[in-house]
């Protein structure tokens, strides 16, 4: 087990480098941010000087090297507009992302696993077809319209719930709903794919003919083997989540990164654009280690293989 | 082998199943009735789709969705387990009636180790601690000729080979010392050598614990050198039952000869250069011909044969056969 987990920590650390070269190349190719830090009648002796102080006139290797360099120490530079540490700006950020995106999560999965095993175990009656509905009106609904109806009947109407900001645990619920009941028919539909699959395998007979009750069959025998491509979806789930949070966080007024990087992109303030993409990109990666090692916990096999080569 | 010693253990009575989908019914096994005495192994043959497998998971009610008990009883020791509460009858799943399965690499869970599913049969029925489960699951292993299964219990099924996955399978059945083994095709999915060494384990194993057992399979060869008796399904009837040397010294039906003459003969002294087969195919259920329904097939098959099912007829001691030649030789 060992083995395999520092195998996957050496894939991670790869991955890692691959996305901060990419990351880097394709901001140099977006634009001179220069361009817009200085005013339009600027002469080209100005705009030089402050490339030249910027480092942006060295080649790109040795621009990538810098900044790589200095990521590894932690600086991932400063702001070009607000002059703030890149680093400090983001992880003040980040937890709230990160939060956000695990609470999405875990709603999504509360909701979905239980409806996704009954689809399963009912199908083909009223309650697997009114379930299916019932998720994919979920996913129907864009999620700025939902965070914004439900402001209106929990906060302003009711008065249970806070509009906006993030502090106590109510603050989460709106907008860890809003986002996470899209997942909602995804992986209720997935698990009742699996589970479906899963119930109709020889092992889930041979639990019954050796006299089980239905809750081992069901919540032992089929469940453990239909999670495994579900902990998949997680992961690759949870970095579109990451990543896609902007209209929620706006909505409600979270204080999460994606807000951070839209604006940094508006002002091609690249620094800010490359340290928030390298670090959501790491939360994503590590998120899918963790998945990994869930994987091979899951499914024994997995690991084994991974010992073996 | 004693035969007809006392009341079955066992009792298959005029037992019918069904196939239900969109309003349409099926009939897949036809008022089969069967005794297994205690101790005695009873082969069950026929080719696929003949309804043995279904007869073997409705003893248990394991029948799947849409499959469905429509007529006909089954009792264990006369007790009937057709209109058992769901409890009641896993009490005896796994504990007075256990089963093992064609496939030993799918029908073991490939997620948890082989220790982890041999003893929650332990746990289930004897209501044991998880130590103690464990120390009985490697005991149960070991019985069934399982190497070092201290060190097989935390292993999975995918480390075992077939022969070992199948071991696995029986110790598993085995664990309650149940008074009825269903063995659905046991060794079809294994090479020659480790067949045989599981039909030598399974032997042993019924000598020692007296366990009688419904032997399933295609190939009247294993079930010659297992069963005691022998039943023939056809398109889920019983054409033909006897014990088996009777059987194998005078088939009377010609499904029976016909299945016979499938079988290799390595000891013939003249192979035959061909392999004889029955000619055509088995009927889809719902589309059967009337009549006897293995007239199409049938080498000897007369005018009634098509017109008029033959009923079942005693031609010698325990020797049944439901075949209008058969009628009319008596």
């Amino acid at each position: 087990m060992l083995s395999h987990i520092l195998k996957r920590l050496g894939h991670t650390v790869l991955v890692i480098i691959g996305i901060s070269i990419i990351s880097f190349v394709f901001l140099q190719l977006s634009g001179d941010p220069v361009g817009l830090m200085l005013p339009q009648d600027a002469t080209s002796q100005q705009i030089e000087e402050l490339r030249h102080k910027l480092g942006l006139d060295d080649p790109v290797i040795f621009q990538y090297l810098r900044f790589a360099g200095n990521a590894l120490q932690g600086d991932l530079g400063r702001s070009l507009f607000s002059n703030e540490p890149v680093a400090g700006l983001i992880l003040e950020r980040l937890p709230a992302t990160v939060e956000l995106a695990f609470f999405s999560m875990a709603f999504a999965l509360v909701i979905a696993l239980p409806i996704g095993i009954v689809s399963a175990l009912k199908r083909g009656t009223i309650i697997d077809t009114a379930s299916m509905i019932l998720a994919l009106f979920g996913l129907s609904m864009p999620h700025f319209w939902l965070g914004i109806m439900m402001i209106m009947l929990f906060s302003v109407q009711l008065g249970w719930l806070p509009t906006s900001g993030r502090g106590s645990f109510l603050h989460i619920i709106m907008p860890a709903a809003a986002m996470g009941i899209s997942m909602v028919a995804l992986f209720a539909r997935l698990t009742r794919s699996t589970m479906l699959e899963v119930l109709g395998q020889d092992y889930v007979r041979t639990a019954r003919a050796k006299g089980l009750p239905g809750y081992l069959v069901i919540g032992k025998h089929a469940l453990k083997n239909a999670m495994i491509p579900v902990i998949t979806m997680i992961g690759m789930e949870f970095g579109l989540l990451l990543g896609g949070a902007v209209i929620i966080e706006t909505v409600f007024a979270w204080p999460g990164v994606g807000r951070l990087i839209v604006q940094a992109i508006m002002d091609r303030d690249y620094p800010v654009v490359q340290g928030a993409v390298m670090l959501l990109a790491m939360v994503f990666v590590m998120v899918n280690l963790l998945v990994d090692l869930a994987y091979g916990w899951l499914d024994p096999n997995v690991s084994l293989q991974g010992e073996s080569k | 082998m004693t035969m007809n010693a006392g009341p079955p253990l066992l009792e298959i009575d005029r037992l019918s199943i069904d196939a239900v989908s969109a309003g349409r019914q099926v009939r897949l096994v036809d008022e089969v009735s069967l005794n297994l005495q205690a101790g005695q192994v009873l082969g069950l043959v026929g080719e696929s789709g003949c309804g043995k497998s279904l007869l073997s998971y409705s003893i248990l009610r394991l029948l799947e969705p849409g499959l469905r008990i429509a007529g006909g009883n089954i009792r264990l020791e006369g007790k009937s387990l057709t209109d058992l509460s769901e409890r009641k009858i896993r009490a005896i799943r796994g504990n007075e009636i256990s089963m093992i399965f064609q496939e030993p690499l799918t029908a073991l869970n490939p997620v948890f180790t082989v220790g982890d599913q041999v003893a929650e049969v332990f746990r289930t029925h004897r209501g044991m601690s998880k130590a103690e489960a464990r120390r009985k699951a490697v005991d149960a292993l070991a019985e069934v000729g399982v190497p070092s299964p201290e060190i097989r219990v935390t292993q999975y099924p995918a480390d075992l080979s077939g022969g070992m996955r199948q071991r696995v399978m029986i110790a598993m059945a085995l664990a309650c010392r149940p008074k009825v083994l269903i063995a659905d095709e046991p060794t079809t999915a294994l090479d020659a050598t480790i067949q045989a060494q599981i039909l030598e384990l399974m032997r042993g194993l019924q000598r020692n614990f007296g366990t009688a057992i419904i032997f399933i399979s295609h190939d009247l060869g294993v079930v010659a050198e297992v069963a005691d008796r022998v039943a023939v399904l056809y398109c889920g009837r019983v054409v033909e039952e006897a014990p088996v040397a009777e059987l194998f010294q005078n088939p009377r039906h010609p499904y029976t000869r016909g299945l016979m003459r499938a079988v290799p003969q390595p000891d013939a002294e003249v192979m035959p250069a061909i392999l004889h087969e029955i000619k055509g195919n088995v009927p889809r259920p719902g589309h059967l011909p009337g009549g006897c329904r293995f007239h199409p097939r049938c080498p000897i098959a007369r005018d009634i044969c098509t017109t008029s099912d033959p009923q079942r007829i005693k031609v010698g001691a325990d020797h049944h056969v439901a075949c209008w030649e058969a009628t009319d030789a008596h």
